[in-house]
């Protein structure tokens, strides 16, 4: 696209830079508009996304498009924009407050590797607030925030970006000659590109350091840091490596047609509660159990208990069906009650006393006895001989309580084990298990 | 009888972002909102979209918002810890007037509070949820149907305004299965982006206040955006006269079209003294007391609000009429009785609250009613 553009003389507009005398910002945005000429891209595929402070002004200067947005977030809005339109030349303009606020965004952009150019203009301070100190201020340097001097160490932005895979990294300051030059090689550079361009803020922090031009250079050598071009890597971008990641990535099935080919069992709503532990498959089985129903023309919910700790505890799935459809999903107290293990003991125990003789309780061997005035059932596969696993107890066992109950016939779930995704022999075995047991 | 599938609200909202053309997610890990991450992660680059994990929340709303002035149409979803997280970039929406889909699925809070527990305590929050107030237009889906259909109606809305719009819902809504008949996922028209020509002017318009204009996209032409006080061409100004035609076109933008945007579902019974105004999951358990109410011969009726923000007034203006006493169940202190009250006149307001995790039972709102 960029072909067919006649070439600008200015990508700048013609309002005047607002910054103080002396500031570098005006002569860093020169070399970022002599970037742009030799480059000769269309202004409305540059967009220029500014941070927060006096840089964050830069792009009203610009005859581009621009996106000025909060402080410490420019990389993520830049960001969105590359992903969007790959093809667009996003350059961020942020001052050394940005590394601070926006550190996150900032390692982020490095080890995507997206394909953004950022200006850091760093001179050491906050200048349009007032001269506080930030992320790159030297140590013992005097700020506004800092009147003893900085004790903080410095971040050092171009190392932290390399370190971190960045594909191309430059340190220098606002008088190198070659400035335009080196940030037209970062545009064009695929991946993200960092130019930490170290300048005078000649409001606040040359007056408080006794700093000039030659100060600069010093600090740099002082802190034993490398200029120039410190790093130059080959790279995917990251908006074309999502692409074609996500491209091999076929789509799932969010969810799945149950026709209804089972009568109905139930002509009023039942309750059922499991309560085993993580790792039982107590969810996977109740949301067979719900399928079957549906198979069976009927409504049903689902509604799951687990700690945060996904493989640890209880897991306890509620399960309503019923021939009309269900507003409240939460069970009170429940018609049936099927519990597996100590864990769900624990968690189901609160059932119990509001349970009467017309409940059941369906227990796994190894569950203590309970007190309830509901009708107890153990369910013990040794007394057939059966070994289940501790995978199927959930299933085998909601296969018995179901039967007991009348309400959804094991060839129901058997159709719902046969139309999943997964695990169909396993969870037929289970169910084979349970009409067994229930003797049907 | 018909086909029915065993889904929840998570997969009805990511169905219907699908479906009304979103081709930009970012997200953020969180429980109870992850699902939809992990849905839109899978499906959304299978139907040539982009879908991204931020490296926080702050990122993902930023993505989305980048993405959203360089053409996509984006949804972001989290709980109430990350709608902390989004509020800078929630008033940089509303001040760059961009439109975008946040999903708020509620957990009980405050802080970290219950990750896996439900609540609806984000309802204020999400109205009043950044610097500097402004209008703001919040959905609160009821059903699972409601979130597929809501989360269309919150994109529409979203290009219609050029506003972020909320889908506010809660941990048990988008986590609880339930079967849902394969019709009752009723699509809902979703405009198309005005997407400027170039020849309509500037990209801001404040006169006449209400007035939207199409959006510009970031290679089309050259685009300005700020989220500082700006006049109409986007360059930054404090001139009084413009900062204020701004702020009321924000303001103006909402408050002019209430009638395009209130929404909820009455169900009114001559007679009826009382009336139950619900949102949420708790209409669900609201549709079920009223029903057995009613079987008993208690006259009573429900209104089931949708448009949470704006407040739909005349709907519950009409819904008070002839009624005494308004009962108001939610899972919070009363942050939505507020607003009944100052509506309710001499009514009298009571509310059904719980804040422990648990859910209101129809048993509850039945004896708050009787
Ligand atoms: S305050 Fe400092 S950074 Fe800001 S314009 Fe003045 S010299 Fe430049």
């Amino acid at each position: 696209m960029t072909s067919t553009i006649v070439p600008l003389g200015t990508y700048r507009n013609e309002t005047p830079y607002p910054f103080c005398p002396g500031c570098g910002h005006g002569t860093i945005l020169d070399h970022l508009n002599g970037a742009l000429v030799d480059l000769c891209l269309d202004p409305a595929q540059v967009v220029i996304v500014t941070d927060i402070g006096c840089a964050g002004l830069s792009d009203q200067y610009f005859a581009t498009s621009a996106f000025h947005g909060l402080h410490g977030r420019s990389l993520t809005y830049a960001t969105g924009i590359k992903l969007a339109r790959p093809e667009l030349h996003v350059i961020v303009v942020m001052g050394d407050g940005g590394t601070g606020i926006g550190g996150a965004h900032f390692l982020t952009a490095a080890r995507r590797n997206i394909g953004l150019t950022l200006l850091v203009f760093n001179n050491f301070n906050f200048g349009m607030t007032g001269g506080q100190h930030s992320t790159t201020t030297p140590t013992g340097s005097v700020t506004s925030t800092t009147p003893g001097g900085n004790p903080e160490r410095p971040l050092d932005i171009c190392a932290t970006a390399a370190v971190n895979g960045a594909a191309y990294v430059y340190r220098g300051t606002s008088f190198d000659d070659d400035l335009s030059v080196r940030i037209a090689e970062a545009i064009v550079t695929p991946g993200f590109a960092v130019l930490d361009i170290w300048e005078l803020c000649t409001a606040y922090f040359v007056p408080s350091n006794k700093f000039g031009k030659r100060s600069l250079e010093a600090t740099q050598r002082d802190m034993g840091l490398a200029t120039g071009v410190i790093e130059r890597r080959s790279v995917a971008d990251y908006a074309a490596a999502v692409r074609e990641g996500a491209a091999s990535v076929g789509s799932g099935e969010l969810e799945q047609q149950v026709e209804p080919m089972f009568a109905p069992g139930v002509d009023r709503p039942v309750r059922i509660v499991v309560a085993g532990s993580a790792g039982g498959k107590v969810q996977s089985a109740v949301r067979l159990a719900g399928e079957a129903a549906i198979a069976c023309g009927l409504h049903a919910t689902q509604r799951n208990d687990y700690p945060v700790t996904v493989k640890t505890g209880h897991s306890v799935a509620e399960l309503i069906i019923g021939p009309d459809p269900i507003d409240y999903t939460g069970i009170d107290r429940p018609d049936a009650l099927v519990i597996l293990s100590t864990d769900g003991l624990r968690k189901a125990a609160a059932y119990l006393p509001r349970m009467d003789p017309a409940d059941r309780v369906f227990l796994a061997p190894q569950v203590p006895a309970v007190a309830t005035a509901a009708t107890v059932e153990v369910i013990d596969p040794a007394t057939l001989g059966l070994r289940v696993a501790r995978t199927d107890l959930a299933l085998t066992l909601l296969v018995v309580a179901l039967e007991r109950l009348a309400a959804i016939p094991a060839a129901a779930l058997e159709e719902a084990a046969r139309a999943g995704p997964s695990h169909t022999v396993t969870n037929l075995n289970a169910i084979e298990q349970g009409r067994r047991l229930a003797g049907v | 009888m018909t086909a029915r599938v065993f889904t929840d609200g998570s997969r009805a909202i990511v169905r219907g972002a699908l479906d009304a053309g979103c081709t930009f997610f970012a997200g953020y890990p969180i429980t109870p909102a992850s699902p939809i991450l992990m849905m839109m992660m899978r499906e959304l680059p299978a139907r040539g979209g982009v879908a991204v994990q931020g490296e926080d929340e702050i990122a993902s709303i930023g993505m989305c918002i980048g993405a959203t002035m360089a053409g996509a149409r984006a949804m972001t979803a989290t709980s109430g810890p990350g709608i902390s997280l989004y509020s800078e970039n929630i008033g940089l929406a509303v001040m760059g007037e961009v439109p975008l889909v946040i999903v708020d699925v509620q957990r009980l809070g405050p802080a970290t509070g219950g990750a896996t527990t439900v609540g609806q305590g984000d309802v204020q929050f999400v109205r009043w949820g950044t610097g500097g107030g402004f209008p703001i237009i919040a959905l609160a889906p009821s059903t699972v149907p409601e979130c597929y259909s809501l989360t269309m109606r919150a994109f529409d809305l979203a290009e219609r305004f050029r506003v972020p719009v909320f889908v506010v819902t809660d941990k048990e809504l988008n986590l609880t299965l339930r079967s849902v008949d394969a019709a009752a996922l009723e699509p809902q028209p979703v405009r198309a982006r005005a997407t400027r020509t170039g020849l309509e002017g500037p990209p801001y318009r404040y006169e006449p206040p209400g007035d939207v204009p199409p959006l510009g996209r970031f290679g089309d032409e050259v685009v300005r955006f700020t989220g500082s006080t700006h006049d109409e061409e986007a360059l930054i100004t404090k001139a009084p006269a413009t900062v204020g035609a701004l702020n009321r076109h924000l303001a103006a933008k909402i408050d002019d079209h209430r009638d395009e945007i209130e929404l909820c579902t009455g169900d009114r019974q001559g007679g009826a003294r009382t009336l139950v105004i619900s949102y949420g999951i708790t209409a669900g358990a609201v549709r079920d007391a009223v029903r057995d109410l009613r079987s008993d011969g208690i006259a009573v009726s429900s209104l089931v609000v949708h448009s949470l923000w704006p407040v739909p007034e005349t709907a519950i203006a009409g819904a008070l009429d002839g009624v005494e006493r308004v009962v108001v169940p939610e899972l919070n202190l009363g942050q939505y009785r507020r607003e009944i009250e100052r509506l309710a006149g001499g009514c009298e307001v009571v509310g059904v609250n719980r804040v422990d995790g648990e859910l209101i039972s129809p048993a509850l709102v039945r004896e708050a009613v009787a």
